[in-house]
């Protein structure tokens, strides 16, 4: 080995155990779920691409992954547009109102996803909140279904996911130098145009990171989707589940982790990707 | 083109603080339809203040702003008509120079077709045509200023202000950038402010200097009378270089300086017998002189700098206080030894300024300030 090498690897030392632990927890299971996968029965016999033909022919099944995909992309669209007020007014804040902020924000990340899943039964259930006051207050007539409602679910999971948005966003607001702003203004845009035709053009990158965070996060929420979806939802991670506990059909139920795990990936790399294009002209933000 | 295309700008009696913190006070300017001002102070004085309660980014405490004589105060910087220049031009990094120049006339929905014209015309007297297509990371920075020049003054604005506008730039590009843009600014007969805490800058630009130091105005002049006829100690080491030397007042057109001469000023200096004053003289208004001269000061020559055209000579008086001349590199040559004695003389005595501040004031005050 010569000198340099050595100190290569020398350097590489202190990184050993957490390799070690990503290999041990991640890589292994991971090629133990492609190997599983690649059975055509139940009872692992035979050798195939069975499942994924079985996948790729099942309407059913296309139909639980895009609407996971639905899902996750309406959770991060909704938390996107939630987000900015929330960035605009802390950035223009003074530094204390940023610290009440920044710990609204990081608040609900200190609590459990059950706990704040829960919150959100107790809020929307048929006694809930929501039902409680309108039926008090004469507005509605009898109580409405919130829960297990998809547009409960996407409240919920926004309500959830927002400091993965906010947080990038805010981020990138920081960055965008006021005089941008302040020029535009001078030059007679209003606030509405202000922002559509110089803030959010130039905060797009964070508003990206932020989204794919949350359509990652949304789309494999198992807790949550189970909880506040019940069972009449059927998304992927419930399906898997399904799959692998219910039925016990571990290849399919391997299957389907992959197809999910390829679509979500899939489509982080490839929004990722063009917005390195398009953001190119942005590089002194 | 007319002069009369900028507003007239008057403000009367601003006041602004930041919570206990007194950004500016008393501040009375008038400027006429088609004038260049530069505001000069160092950093921390309130020009960047004023400029903002000019464009509207900020609402003064107290005190008006008009506009050709109506009140702007309540009116937000995206209906003033102003055109901004900014300090790192604020070129817009996600549109082409083409559309940084037709953003306001786009905000004020102007006819594509007239926006194109009026663009056109814009990048032409920019000279920046040939550049319409590219992102401004493309551009150099005389470049992005040229386009920061052509977007502010593409809405025909009554009033341009510039913030800081040339600090950005090499040294060397910097004069050539002043004149260009003093003379698109005078061709467009704007009204133009323009913000430095450059002198160089305020005085190669402007008709006339404000000079801020702490939130007030201390002088208002042209660039000539500003350097020849400083209202104050500040002003006369702020502006340029000088030479200050202590001395006593011992005639009402006598001073007694400490270096060793009295000289006489031909003109009351307007102070009682014996009060201790500084005297301004400035490093071109002294030259090397014989003995016998009235008012001649004997120094020893510690340095000579060649500085091109002219070099700057570093005599210290008997009294141990530092005097610079400034001359012709012919005259200087022969007599400027280091360690050689020699005298000194005040070409022009009426040029002399004479305050009763003490230069240590001026001094520590100039450190914090700077």
């Amino acid at each position: 080995m010569t000198p340099a090498s050595t100190t290569a690897s020398r350097q590489l030392l202190p990184v050993i155990p957490l390799a070690a632990l990503f290999f041990a927890a991640f890589v292994l299971p991971l090629a133990a779920l492609v190997a599983i996968s690649l059975f055509r029965t139940p009872q692992f016999a035979e050798l195939s691409l069975a499942q994924y033909l079985r996948f790729l022919s099942d309407p059913f099944s296309i139909k639980v992954l895009s609407d996971t995909l639905l899902l996750g992309a309406e959770v991060a669209l909704a938390a996107l547009v939630l987000a900015y007020p929330l960035a605009l007014v802390y950035v223009a804040s003074g530094q204390f109102m940023r610290t009440l902020i920044t710990f609204l924000i990081m608040l609900p990340l200190l609590t459990s996803t059950v706990v704040r899943t829960f919150a959100w039964i107790v809020i929307l259930g048929r006694d809930g909140i929501i039902n409680s006051a309108m039926l008090s207050l004469g507005l509605w007539q009898a109580p409405a279904r919130l829960l297990y409602t998809w547009e409960g679910m996407v409240l919920a999971l926004t309500q959830i996911q927002l400091p993965l948005m906010a947080l990038p966003v805010i981020n990138s607001l920081l960055r965008l130098d006021g005089n941008l702003t302040r020029a535009a203004e001078g030059l007679g845009a209003s606030r509405a145009r202000t922002f559509v035709t110089v803030i959010l053009p130039l905060t797009l990158p964070g508003a990206i990171a932020g989204w794919l965070l949350v359509f990652a996060a949304a789309a494999t929420a198992f807790i949550t989707q189970t909880l506040v979806g019940g069972g009449r939802i059927i998304l992927m991670p419930s399906y898997i589940y399904q799959q692998a506990v219910g039925v016990q059909d571990w290849p399919f139920a391997a299957a389907l982790s992959l197809v999910f795990t390829l679509a979500v990936t899939g489509i982080v790399f490839a929004i990722g990707a063009l917005s390195r294009r398009y953001v190119r002209g942005i590089d002194a933000v | 083109m007319s002069n009369t295309r900028g507003h007239s700008l008057d403000l009367m009696d601003i006041g602004h603080a930041f919570g206990a913190t007194v950004a500016l006070d008393g501040i009375n300017l008038a400027v006429a339809a088609g004038e260049l001002i530069a505001l000069l102070g160092p950093s921390g004085c309130g020009k960047t203040t004023m400029l903002q309660i000019i464009a509207g980014f900020l609402r003064p405490s107290r005190g008006e702003v008009r506009f050709d004589g109506a009140r702007v105060e309540h009116i937000p910087a995206n209906r003033r008509s102003i055109g901004m220049v900014f300090q790192n031009y604020a070129l817009f990094p996600h549109l082409t120079v083409f559309e940084n120049v037709a953003y306001g006339l786009r905000a004020r929905k102007t006819a594509n077709a007239e926006v194109a014209t009026k663009v056109e015309q814009m990048l032409g007297l920019a000279q920046m045509t040939t550049f319409a297509r590219r992102l401004p990371g493309e551009l150099s920075g005389g470049q992005q200023q040229r386009v920061a020049l052509a977007r502010a003054l593409a809405i025909d604005p009554g009033l341009v202000l510039l913030d800081e506008p040339f600090s950005a730039l090499d040294k060397n590009l910097r004069l050539d950038m002043q004149i260009e843009i003093k003379s698109l600014l005078k061709t467009f007969g704007v009204t133009s402010i323009i913000v430095t805490h450059d002198q160089e800058e305020a005085l190669s630009m402007a008709d006339r200097i404000v000079v801020l130091n702490k939130g007030r105005i201390e002088q208002i002049d042209n660039p000539d009378a500003l350097y020849d006829r400083p209202a104050s100690l500040f002003i006369s080491s702020f502006i340029g270089h000088t030479n200050l030397l202590r001395g006593t007042v011992t005639e009402t057109d006598r001073v007694l300086l400490d270096a060793g001469p009295e000289i006489d000023l031909g003109r009351s200096v307007q102070r009682r017998r014996g009060t201790p004053v500084t005297v301004s003289v400035r490093p071109e208004n002294v030259e090397f002189g014989a003995a016998e001269r009235p008012g001649a000061i004997p120094v020893t020559i510690r340095v000579t700098v060649p500085l091109g055209a002219v070099s700057v000579t570093e005599g210290i008086t008997a009294s141990g206080e530092a005097v610079k001349i400034s001359q012709a590199r012919a005259a200087t040559t022969a007599k400027a030894q280091a360690g050689s004695n020699v005298w000194l003389a005040i070409s022009d005595l009426s040029r002399v300024s004479i305050f009763s501040t003490p230069v240590d004031d001026v001094s520590s005050q100039q450190q914090r300030s700077i």
